[in-house]
């Protein structure tokens, strides 16, 4: 056990984790040269387009340091605050973590919440500057602001860079001088952290985890402590770049397990494995059943398709257990889906894998978030409203709770003005503000989580020019003046663009959705009222006429081919758009409320 | 039959609006007329069973030929092809080129039918579309031309920045009071990476207006019609028999040959288009290349086509040749999809036609795109 280093890497978007991690594994030889390919450990091709990763990942190097050998288990980790609970488990796996900073960019906000929870873990953070080859690198002032934040030596802090390699070496040294080694006991009763579980279309569920005590060998049985479920194990192995079948896992160690479970939903990030004849007494603790914070309805394009996306639906949940859905029906979609996600990015991803993985063309409506409704007649019992439509009559509300978060952004001192503007504008309160060092500020909001699910993550890149980063956790539910804000189209009301929102906003809100679609609608045969209402009362309209000549002039010999394919282009524009009454609207239409500001 | 398309790729000026393809430098012209004849000789196996009906010279600005050059292109097509007895020969001309003397040539030569660029009778019209004529050449040029020429097409731009409708209308009566049996007639169009959309962009010149157009669109048909014109394709209006014979055929899906840089040509199967540049068009003629690119058209290509070409003219699309051409799925399809439009009046079936209303004719694009056939 004393040869073994257990470590995650902390670190921002861009801030140069998943090269990194290339090259330890690089220099480890954990890979050659035939399987060598960029951001190695993001297996999904969307986690490599858009160089974020979005499933956590484990692999096993083998490194010979002063004539030893070591066995070093990297657990790579999301870096999206939708992912923030995975993450935690992941830290709560290790006994070490690279702290990795962009030398040109400094500490973000998402680093320093993740860094807090691998400090209250007690682990061994190891700082290294990457990037330090840039000629935008500033490395003696991130220096300081990393010595600032962990009150570590500034010879501690490593200098990297994940593109030449440089600095690798000493990254190792470190992870195995100063990670202390596993500490548990091989003889007691296994215990076994979840930190992960990936779906294979052959095996099943591959459940990712860490023994703490114990060991748990091939053939047998166990049981889930939160689920209270008993499996046997068919595999257990450890994870190299492919899996490595052992005949036991033990104690202090990293691994896989396969159980032949097939969904996703049985293997609960954060449980506990235990031997089913000798099982611990000693769960591991943290563990949480994740939440969904944000909601939308998800509806087939054509209404057709509805049970081929219920199968698509359910496929995704298999390798992803986060997504929760269940049936609902839109006056205006037909049937569909509400779906409850972690956060923007975990919704968006979801609609890219429904398009990518299983061809299915969708309309996600506008997301909300999950409202507690409390009526005159039951004033003590929170009616839950995971869908504007939802919502009881205004007459017989008592109150309605959102869901509040603390928000903490770290920005330039020059942006603090733009920030806060914003911030308010958004209904949030200063709680501090602290000035990490003269030009870098940390500011604490309150503010309610709805307004983050409303375009704030595009504003605030805006108002600070790029330079904000943007961290928060749930602080429970607060009374708030909501309305909902109905939009009708032709005169009808098309619930899937419905929206809760404050009623200080409405009008302002109303007056811009009505703008938005009006600019997102195509102008058809005939003019096309919109309007926004708050109840009975029309609070703002706009109107597309009728598209009266969409004609063009010449058509001659070379004009043919062109215009055909032009048209052709126009065709498959409108197969994406979905009919509601007689007025066909774009798949972009639906989220306008989320571009108002656009 | 089949229809012989000749690109003369030179203007005096360049019009603000145009995308054709054309250069102001009259450097190459000889050389270029040579390899024009060329492509005609390398090209005149593709026709070998039909016969010519129509020759059209476009551009560009034919009218910038000699009489000898045409008369050399022309000689060249009896040359390689068959032409029929009475083809229809098209000169498209600029009102700057046609003299009198000019005029009284060409009505020597083979040419037997000229289309001449109008667009306005208005100097302020002209001078925003940096047309190379002026007014008064505008009016000269139809008098001698009338005097010699009975087929004559003109061209008009409607929904030009400032062209009010009283202006329009005095346009279209101008062309009237000459008794020309044919107009085009197009709604100015802001293409992509003309000077005209540059224009526009810096605030220089006034953007279109599509309801002005679309107004102006209404009076000409209203007043062409009162005049015995037929509207028999969107932009075209003729008289009995004055319809154009070489245009029409674009529009019924007969094959034509374009010769010259950036020329289209049309063989059933394939649509093929020459490089848009007049060097290395004459570079790689001497060297015997055709520098052409090909598309085979694949069925549901050509049933798309028919439906956006057919809806635009009287002709409308055949049901049974929709059928007979592609089949019955296709026909199947075709209702199905123009059901909701003939219940809105946009479309409507005659004599196992499917048309175009008045109103669904300002909306034939869209409706087209409707009907057609994609594989997602």
């Amino acid at each position: 056990m004393k040869h073994i280093r257990n470590f995650c890497i902390i670190a921002h978007i861009d801030h140069g984790k998943s090269t990194l991690a290339d090259r330890l594994l690089d220099f480890t030889g954990a890979v050659t040269a035939r399987e060598k390919q960029d951001q190695l450990l993001d297996s999904m091709d969307l986690e490599r387009e858009r160089g974020i990763t979005i499933k956590s990942h484990a692999i096993q190097m083998e490194y010979t340091y002063e004539g030893q050998e070591y066995v070093l288990n990297l657990i790579d980790t999301p870096g999206h605050v939708d992912f923030s609970y995975e993450v935690s488990r992941s830290i709560a796996a290790c006994e070490g973590a690279l702290l990795i900073v962009d030398a040109a960019q400094s500490i973000q906000a998402q680093t320093i919440s993740n860094l807090y929870l691998a400090l209250e873990n007690d682990l061994e953070i190891i700082p290294v500057l990457n990037k330090v080859d840039l000629p935008s690198a500033n490395p003696e002032e991130v220096t300081d602001d990393i010595v600032d934040l962990l009150g570590c030596d500034p010879e501690e802090v490593i200098h990297a860079s994940g593109k030449t390699g440089f600095g690798v070496d000493n990254i190792l040294k470190a992870i195995i001088e100063r990670v202390p080694a596993p500490k548990g006991d091989p003889e007691a009763p296994l215990q076994a952290l979840i930190f992960d579980s990936v779906y294979n279309t052959f095996r099943g569920i591959e459940t990712y985890f860490r023994v703490f005590n114990g060991e748990i060998k091939k053939g047998q049985k166990i049981k889930f402590v939160a689920t209270d479920k008993e499996y046997y194990a068919d595999e257990v192995g450890t994870l190299k770049l492919n899996q490595v079948p052992k005949k036991s896992v033990k104690a202090g160690d990293v691994g896989y397990l396969i159980t032949g479970i097939k969904t996703a939903k049985e293997v609960k990030v954060g449980d506990t494995i235990t031997d089913f004849a000798n099982p611990t007494t000693n769960i591991v603790e943290g563990f949480e059943d994740v939440k969904p914070m944000v909601f939308a309805g998800i509806y087939p394009v054509d209404t057709e398709d509805y049970e081929e996306l219920r199968a698509s639906m359910e496929k995704l949940q298999l390798n992803d257990a986060s997504l929760v859905f269940q049936p609902e029906s839109s006056a205006a979609l037909g049937f569909g889906f509400r779906c409850g996600f972690l956060g923007m990015l975990h919704m968006e991803i979801i609609q890219e894998r429904l398009e990518r993985e299983f061809d299915m063309t969708v309309i996600t409506t506008v997301p909300n978030v999950s409202y507690h409704a409390y009526t005159n007649k039951n004033p003590d019992e929170a009616f839950i409203v995971n869908n504007p439509s939802d919502l009881p009559e205004p007459t017989t509300i008592n109150r309605v709770e959102e869901p509040f978060i603390k928000a903490t952004i770290i920005t330039k001192a020059d942006f603090v003005g733009n920030v806060m503007s914003l911030c308010i504008e958004k209904r949030g309160m200063i709680m501090n503000q602290t000035y990490l060092t003269p030009e870098r500020v940390e500011l604490t909001f309150e503010m309610p989580l709805a307004e983050i699910v409303f375009d704030f993550y595009d504003r605030l890149k805006t108002v600070s020019k790029g330079y904000a980063s943007f961290d928060y956790s749930p602080i429970g539910m607060k009374v708030s003046k909501l309305v909902r804000l109905d939009i009708l189209l032709n005169a009808q009301t098309v619930d899937a663009l419905s929206a809760l929102i404050h009623a200080d906003n409405a009008h302002t809100i109303g007056k811009k959705m009505c703008e938005k679609l009006k600019e997102l609608i195509p102008r058809q045969q005939f003019d096309i009222p919109i309007q926004a209402a708050i109840g009975a009362k029309i609070i703002s309209r706009e109107t597309i006429k009728a598209l009266r000549k969409d004609v063009t002039a010449k058509c001659y010999g070379g004009d043919i081919s062109r215009k055909r394919k032009l048209l052709e282009k126009q065709k498959k524009g409108k197969k994406r758009m979905r009919q509601v009454g007689n007025v066909e609207i774009p798949q972009q239409a639906f989220m306008a409320v989320l571009k108002l500001n656009d | 039959m089949s229809g012989i398309y000749i690109h003369i790729p030179f203007c005096k000026q360049a019009c603000h609006y145009c995308d054709f393809h054309f250069s102001t430098s009259l450097k190459k012209k000889d050389e270029l007329i040579h390899a024009l004849a060329k492509e005609l000789l390398m090209r005149k196996t593709e026709f070998k069973h039909s016969t010519v009906d129509t020759i059209y010279f476009g551009g560009g600005t034919p009218s910038l030929l000699s009489i000898s050059e045409i008369q050399f292109l022309i000689d060249t097509i009896h040359q390689h092809f068959t032409v029929s007895e009475a083809p229809e020969i098209t000169l498209e001309a600029n009102p700057d080129d046609l003299s009198v003397s000019k005029v009284e040539m060409l009505a020597q030569s083979p040419i037997n039918r000229l289309s001449i660029g109008i667009q306005s009778f208005f100097e302020a019209d002209l001078k925003l579309m940096n047309r190379a004529h002026n007014s008064t050449e505008a009016i000269e040029c139809l008098e001698e031309a009338t005097k010699h020429f009975d087929n004559i097409s003109i061209d008009l731009i409607y929904g030009i920045p400032g062209l009010t409708n009283a202006k329009w209308q005095e346009n279209i009566e101008t062309a009237l009071s000459y008794n020309i049996p044919h107009i085009s007639s197009y709604a100015l169009t802001v293409e992509p990476k003309t000077a005209l959309e540059r224009f526009i962009k810096k605030g220089i010149i006034e953007n279109v207006d599509d309801d002005a157009a679309q107004e102006q669109f209404h009076i000409l048909i209203d007043t062409l019609e009162a005049h015995d014109f037929v509207h028999y394709e969107l932009s075209n209006f003729g008289k009995a028999n004055y319809f154009s014979r070489n245009n029409s055929a674009y529009w019924q899906g007969k094959p034509y040959l374009g010769i010259g840089p950036s020329a289209h040509s049309f063989n059933g199967n394939e649509r093929s288009w020459n490089v848009r540049n007049n060097s290395i068009y004459i570079q790689n003629i001497e060297n015997d290349i055709l520098p052409k690119e090909t598309e085979t058209l694949t069925t549901t290509d050509k049933y798309n086509e028919y439906i956006m070409t057919g809806l635009r003219t009287i002709w409308g699309v055949s049901l049974d040749k929709v059928a007979q051409d592609f089949g019955k799925n296709y026909k199947d399809y075709l209702l199905l999809q123009a059901e909701s439009f003939i219940n809105q009046q946009l479309l409507y079936i005659d004599n196992e036609k499917l048309l175009v209303t008045k109103k669904g004719k300002f909306l034939s694009d869209g409706i087209a795109s409707d009907l057609f056939k994609i594989n997602l």
